[in-house]
């Protein structure tokens, strides 16, 4: 039974709670000055990661956090380790926007093969992007299995691996075998809060840094942003007085009953 | 409009242009000259013999971006599917790929399946629904043709250029391409579903190709339901945690059956365990835009609205007249949803 390498992604993102605004020049969303967080699926993801260390004891040798952005990214990465990541690597790049998911899924193979790493956790998507891609794309150059949108994992010591993944009518289950990827759903489990001590013992886990060039990945953008506009606005806001009226509206000011 | 935009010609799709005007002279018929270079391959989703229709908008997507449309329908016994996705309209050839090891939808499979096709054939776009099935697949077959993804597209601007929601759909972006081949998925309530035609298009066999067996399909649970599809229903009542149990949310039932509505739920009444996982509408859950929204019990959070804010007519019924819902909601009930949700079961049987 060899041990295995566990390697956690977590991305920098607006706070999920901010109301964005779109910036004047309409090329982005305004981040200067805004409350950023981790994206809430990475948590998940070092949880869970945290977690198979906490059950499977000496199999999990190392929980490795790796973040890709600008510098801010590290604030990040001390987080994963404060809830419990043993080491973090630090993908430094000049400008987060460039930053596009198959960058950092080459980003990401890279480093598996450096680290060594058997298995991958990742949230099923970002926040800010919405794409939903990176987890698929690094199992694509992989070559390894997939396991997206989990909301339950369980590793048998022979280093099977069976996921409940949450599909459009249901639960569907898949078994493989390690090495694999794993993508959280939000179902998969309740992020711990880290602790005072633990954020303190974070400041001095290990925090190594590295670019693009030193991981041999070209990052550059495929896709080209050409605009960044605001959702059309909803003339809400009128309200009815009683479920009379509201009938009433429906069937004849609406006419949709 | 598509059909007469003039689209830029990349002068390594040139050959791909001339041989599929060979091989489909019912283009010119149908007005699609002028974008001849493009070229696509969609990917269908289908359950039981029947198309999915995230597969049936992800074609009038397909259409839009002009140039013909291929589909590829794989799985254990792919016939009859194929011989329905053969008569939607704008399909000109049907790609059948039979094998035991489709029948799951498994990326591991399904991948190589369309790198190979793409390779073999050359298409300029590869196309499929924003859906769990969609989303699974396409960023892995992205990464083996190394090209980026557009995902959950709500618009087509051009061949290369399309219109994306962002951070929970506060934001629209409006992206463009720079790889050779376009890989997109399609927001399933932004494109009407194709109809179908009376000719049928050919068959062929797909490409061979590798698949691998690394992962097992072991079994499925999928809630059933005699009530519409939550997707693409047109009428949806969802329910939040101020229903304060699964067995109040049997209120939200009979007014669904009443109307013939679907049900849909917010995080928190599926977190609390009121409602199943595949019911959750928002950023995460499902999108939907029917015609009629009524929410029952939510506050309104950036990501519900995420899933619901296109919808055509929404209603409100909280007991707390600032929940942020009421910004959204045409119509805005302040009630105690315990008494006013019966009340308008009530009212819409007379």
């Amino acid at each position: 039974m060899s041990s295995l390498r566990v390697l956690v992604g977590c991305k920098r993102v607006i706070d999920y709670a901010v109301k964005i605004r779109v910036n004047a020049a309409k090329t982005a969303v305004e981040t200067n000055g805004v409350k950023h967080s981790m994206n809430p699926f990475d948590e998940i993801a070092v949880e869970e990661a945290v977690r198979l260390k906490e059950k499977l004891g000496k199999k999990v040798s190392e929980v490795v956090a790796v973040s890709c952005g600008t510098a801010k990214a590290q604030e990040t990465l001390r987080t994963a380790l404060a809830m419990g990541a043993d080491r973090a690597i630090h993908v430094q790049v000049e400008d987060d926007a460039k930053l596009q998911p198959l960058g950092v899924a080459k980003l990401l193979k890279a480093i598996v093969e450096k680290e060594k790493i058997d298995l991958v956790v990742l949230g099923k998507q970002a926040i800010d992007d919405d794409s939903n891609q990176t987890g698929q794309m690094l199992a694509g150059l992989l070559n390894w299995p997939q396991a997206t949108f989990a909301s339950k994992v369980e590793i048998a010591e022979d280093n099977a691996i069976t996921v409940s993944r949450e599909v459009d009518g249901g639960i569907e289950t898949i078994a493989s075998k390690i090495p694999a990827i794993i993508t959280t759903d939000l179902r998969l489990n309740e992020p711990r809060y880290a602790s005072l001590p633990n954020i303190m013992k974070a400041k001095k886990k290990p925090l190594a840094k590295l670019t693009p060039g030193d991981l041999g990945v070209d990052v550059e953008p495929r896709l080209e942003v050409l605009e960044v506009s605001e959702p059309p606005k909803r003339s809400g806001g009128k309200k009815v007085e009683s479920v009379d009226e509201l009938v009433d509206k429906l069937k004849n000011e609406a006419a949709i009953l | 409009m598509f059909a007469t935009r003039r689209l830029f010609v990349a002068p390594q799709f040139k050959p791909i242009l001339n041989s599929s005007f060979r091989n489909a002279p019912a283009l010119f018929t149908r007005g699609y000259a002028s974008a001849s270079d493009v070229s696509t391959l969609l990917l269908v989703e289908h359950k039981d013999n029947a198309v999915a229709p995230s597969t049936l908008s992800a074609l009038s997507a397909a259409a839009k971006l002009g140039g013909n449309v291929t589909a590829l329908v794989a799985g254990e016994n792919p016939e009859e599917v194929a011989n329905i996705v053969s008569k939607l309209e704008n399909v000109s050839k049907v790609l059948v790929a039979k094998d035991k090891l489709y029948e799951h939808g498994l990326p591991e499979t399904y991948a190589p399946l369309l790198a190979a096709t793409q390779k073999s054939l050359g298409f300029t776009h590869l196309v499929a629904g924003h859906s769990a099935f969609g989303k699974n697949i396409f960023p892995r077959v992205a990464a083996l043709l190394d090209v980026a993804q557009v995902s959950d597209i709500t618009a087509v601007e051009s061949a290369d250029t399309f219109v994306r929601p962002i951070y929970a759909g506060n934001a629209i972006a409006k992206v463009k391409s720079n790889d050779a081949i376009k890989i997109i998925t399609v927001r399933g309530t932004s494109f009407p579903a194709a109809g179908s035609q009376s000719e049928a298009a050919a068959n062929e066999q797909a490409p061979d190709a590798e698949k691998p067996d690394t992962v097992q399909w072991i079994k499925e649970e999928i809630s059933k339901s005699d009530r519409p599809d939550l997707s693409t229903a047109s009428r949806v009542i969802s329910g939040g945690r101020a229903l304060k149990s699964s067995d109040n949310f049997k209120i939200l039932y009979d007014l669904a059956d009443k109307i013939d509505a679907a049900v849909g739920a917010s995080r928190a009444a599926v977190d609390a365990g009121y409602a199943d996982n595949s019911l959750q509408v928002g950023q995460t859950g499902k999108i939907v835009a029917p015609q009629l929204y009524i929410a029952v019990g939510i506050s309104g959070a950036i990501q519900h609205l995420a899933g619901m804010k296109d919808s055509k007519v929404i209603v409100a019924i909280n007991k707390d007249a600032d929940a942020p819902i009421f910004q959204v909601a045409d119509y805005g009930l302040v009630a105690d949803l315990f008494t006013a949700v019966p009340e308008l079961t009530e009212k819409l049987s007379k």
